[in-house]
């Protein structure tokens, strides 16, 4: 009897383990609320999961370098075109990602779910000089 | 010693001594046409670091440089740390037309140039000029156009585009310093600055100088505008304000990239209407929609500098007609805006996040309406840009309904133009895409691929695109028997022969481990796709290419004479700049 009881003691805390550790969804449509050219917000959603550990299902963009431990994640395949729009203009919905380890890119045009701890606000990376404003850090990701 | 290394050896030897193995490089470059009176920076690179400048002689005309009290002279010994030497002169000008040889030596070689220095007449023929740039603009989307826009029945048009009416009319030779096959920076600054540059260069000749902004610099035709007469300055476009063409009537850098850069030099020459896309650039970094790297807010400085602000077609118009001003900003989108066919008829891409967009007619009406308060007149520069951006990724469809839009824009430029013959209009694409129209696609047609549908000669009839609207659109793109449209250069793709719908064609995608450019999956499975093997480099081509063909452009008003026969593109500046009489 009192086996079981600890058993289910432990269940229990496994189970609350787990769903604590299970990561948030978030979608590339739950960004920014676009009230105006001038009034871009983060949505109370990604407000509220600033620090937290999300899964955002998304397209590895062409790697700016090719060794790398980050990309950026996009809603769509990104087509990357050097002489019709330049290197500046990433659409505003996009994610970089930073792995907590390197990783073999995948085909872009996989969708991939990736999963890391999301970081909110402007950030220029002063390794590459790469801004963005929303970061998964130590993430991990798998093709889908 | 091996003989065969000793005699190498020997002959290098001589060579050196024979004759210079490697010369000066001077800019402006050889041939160069330049405006009297307009400011350019000489740079004159050495090849090896000079240690004693007592050898070194840089001359004009015979004529030390150093003497001539032009310009600002700078001697840098060892340019970006290396073990060379180079001389700039920053802001010269030459105020007398005629021939020019610049002359530079180390004391052992010696290398020259040779300018021609034009003036242009005492009094101007047109008090305003208005300078659309279809980017990428061919003569197929053009065609595609008339079709569309004005029905061609038993093989007569019913009526002609605005463009087609335009008197004046020449080819133009799009080539830049390094390259036979042009970008959109390089080929509007020949149109800004009458000079030719390198690829991704906006208002610099591109020298050897490591930082961006480093580069010889040209003055552009805003900035001579602005110093020489009391006209205001106008730049439209569809794409971001920071992109490339629009950035050419006020840049420089050695890169079309530096959007930062280019905001704050835009705004240090302050053209008194701008109208476009990409706010991302103008807001500061701790704005969640910013692109920005650092803290300035150009949105707060251009208020504070006098600009009403609109950011919706409503608030643009509003500020237009409100008489008292003679300024506006106006940003419609973070990026770039939409075409006209998502706009009004598709409502897809980022349309339904940014629904209140104007029109390209709606900015150029608005740009007018502000510009023309200047009683001494104005200069504007409307691009209809998604005609490249959508040419690249072979979204035909998109691209000929933006080509339909600007030529309603120019509608609206010549009806201010009017009787007033004292504006000037071009329209003219900066460079050309590989695009033609075939014949038609018919789905009723019988055929076991969709390529057997495709009706040639005879067979190719007219398409049944319903009656064009009020403003020249048909209203549906997806007919079932369609215009036939093919680039001639592209990457791996699945050609589906019908318009993409839901978003613009996303053709290729990168192999992330061999690093090439593959069809992209999404439209395998789309009925009747046909992989298409690519026909560019597998590692490069990701879209479809500019072309080396020439471009058309037209021209309407005083000064639009010179527009015949073939020009080179930096002789658009000139027939500006002539028509304005800026080289007084
Ligand atoms: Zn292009």
């Amino acid at each position: 009897m009192g086996a079981r009881v600890a058993q289910v003691a432990a269940l229990l805390l496994a189970l609350t383990v787990t769903a604590q550790a299970l990561p948030a969804p978030l979608g590339f449509s739950e960004l920014y609320v676009v009230q105006g050219v001038l009034d871009v917000r983060f949505t109370d959603k990604v407000r509220k999961l600033d620090g937290e550990t999300v899964r955002v299902k998304g397209f590895m963009a062409p790697p700016l370098k090719a060794e790398s431990d980050f990309f950026v994640l996009s809603k769509e395949p990104m087509m990357v075109c050097p002489f019709c729009s330049s290197a500046a203009s990433w659409p505003l919905d996009i994610i970089v990602v930073h792995l907590d380890a390197r990783a073999e890119p995948v085909d872009p045009a996989t969708p991939i779910m990736v999963e890391g701890r999301l970081e909110v606000g402007h950030w220029v990376d002063p390794k590459t000089g790469f801004v963005s404003q929303l970061r998964l850090r130590g993430a991990k990701f798998r093709e889908l | 010693m091996n003989f065969r290394l000793l005699c190498g050896a020997a002959a290098l030897a001589l060579g050196m001594a024979a004759a210079p193995v490697a010369a000066q490089t001077i800019y402006p470059i050889d041939r160069a046409s330049i405006l009297a009176g307009s400011k350019f920076d000489l740079k004159v690179e050495f090849p090896a670091m000079i240690i004693n400048a007592v050898g070194m002689r840089v001359t004009l005309n015979g004529q030390d440089i150093l003497q001539t009290g032009n310009g600002n002279p700078t001697f840098i010994q060892a340019e970006d740390g290396k073990l060379v030497s180079s001389l700039v002169v920053r802001d010269m000008s030459l105020s007398t037309p005629g021939t020019y040889t610049l002359q530079a030596s180390d004391g052992t070689n010696t290398k020259s140039v040779t300018w021609d220095v034009y003036a242009t007449p005492a009094n101007p023929v047109a008090k305003n000029v208005i300078l659309f740039i279809g980017d990428g603009m061919s003569v197929a989307h053009v065609t595609a156009a008339r079709i569309l826009s004005r029905q061609v029945v038993e093989g007569k048009y019913k009526s002609k585009l605005t463009i087609d009416s335009f008197p004046q009319m020449a080819t133009i030779g799009t080539s830049g310093v390094d390259s036979v096959i042009t970008d959109s920076a390089n080929s509007a600054h020949a149109y800004t600055t009458g000079h030719k540059s390198t690829t991704n260069a906006l208002g610099v000749y591109v020298s050897r100088a490591a930082v961006n902004t480093a580069h010889p610099r040209v003055e552009t035709l805003a900035e001579i505008v602005k110093r020489k007469t009391s006209k205001s300055v106008g730049v439209v476009t569809n794409t971001e304000i920071e992109d490339a063409t629009p950035a050419s009537m006020t840049s420089h850098t050695r890169s079309r990239s530096d959007y930062d850069i280019i905001v704050e030099q835009q705004y240090n020459v302050r053209p008194d209407v701008i109208l476009g896309g990409g706010a991302a650039n103008f807001l500061p970094k701790s704005a969640p929609g910013s692109r920005r790297a650092d803290d300035q807010d150009f949105i707060a400085k251009y208020r504070a500098a006098g600009y009403p602000v609109a950011t919706t077609v409503g608030e643009m118009q509003a500020a237009a007609a409100n008489a008292g001003n003679t300024k506006l900003l106006g940003l419609f989108h973070l990026s770039n805006m939409d075409g006209v066919l998502d706009r009004k008829f598709l409502k897809a891409n980022t349309v339904k996040t940014y629904p209140q967009q104007p029109d390209l007619t709606e900015q150029v009406k608005a740009a007018i309406d502000v510009l023309s308060r200047n009683p001494n007149g104005f200069v504007l520069m409307v691009e209809s840009g998604l005609i490249d951006k959508f040419s690249h990724p072979l979204d035909w469809e998109r691209a000929v309904y933006d080509t339909i839009m600007l030529d309603n824009a120019v509608k609206v430029a010549v009806d201010y133009a009017g009787n007033r013959n004292d504006t000037l209009i071009m329209v003219m694409p900066d460079h050309t895409h590989g695009i033609n129209i075939v014949g038609t696609v018919d789905d009723a047609r019988t055929g076991e691929q969709m390529r057997d549908k495709i009706g040639v000669y005879q067979d190719a009839g007219y398409p049944n695109y319903p009656a064009p609207n009020a403003e020249n659109y048909p209203e549906k793109v997806d007919v079932t028997k369609r215009l036939a449209v093919f680039f001639n250069n592209f990457p791996d793709h699945y050609e589906t022969f019908r318009p993409k719908l839901d978003a613009t064609f996303n053709p290729a995608v990168q192999d992330p481990v061999s690093k090439f450019y593959v069809a992209n999956q999404k439209y395998k499975d789309v009925p009747g796709a046909m992989l298409r093997t690519g026909n560019l480099p597998r590692a490069t081509g990701s879209t479809g290419v500019h072309t080396a063909d020439d471009g058309i452009a037209r021209g309407f008003g005083p000064g639009s004479d010179q527009l015949k026969g073939f020009v080179e593109n930096t002789e658009i500046f000139r027939i500006m700049a002539t028509a304005l009489a800026l080289g007084r």
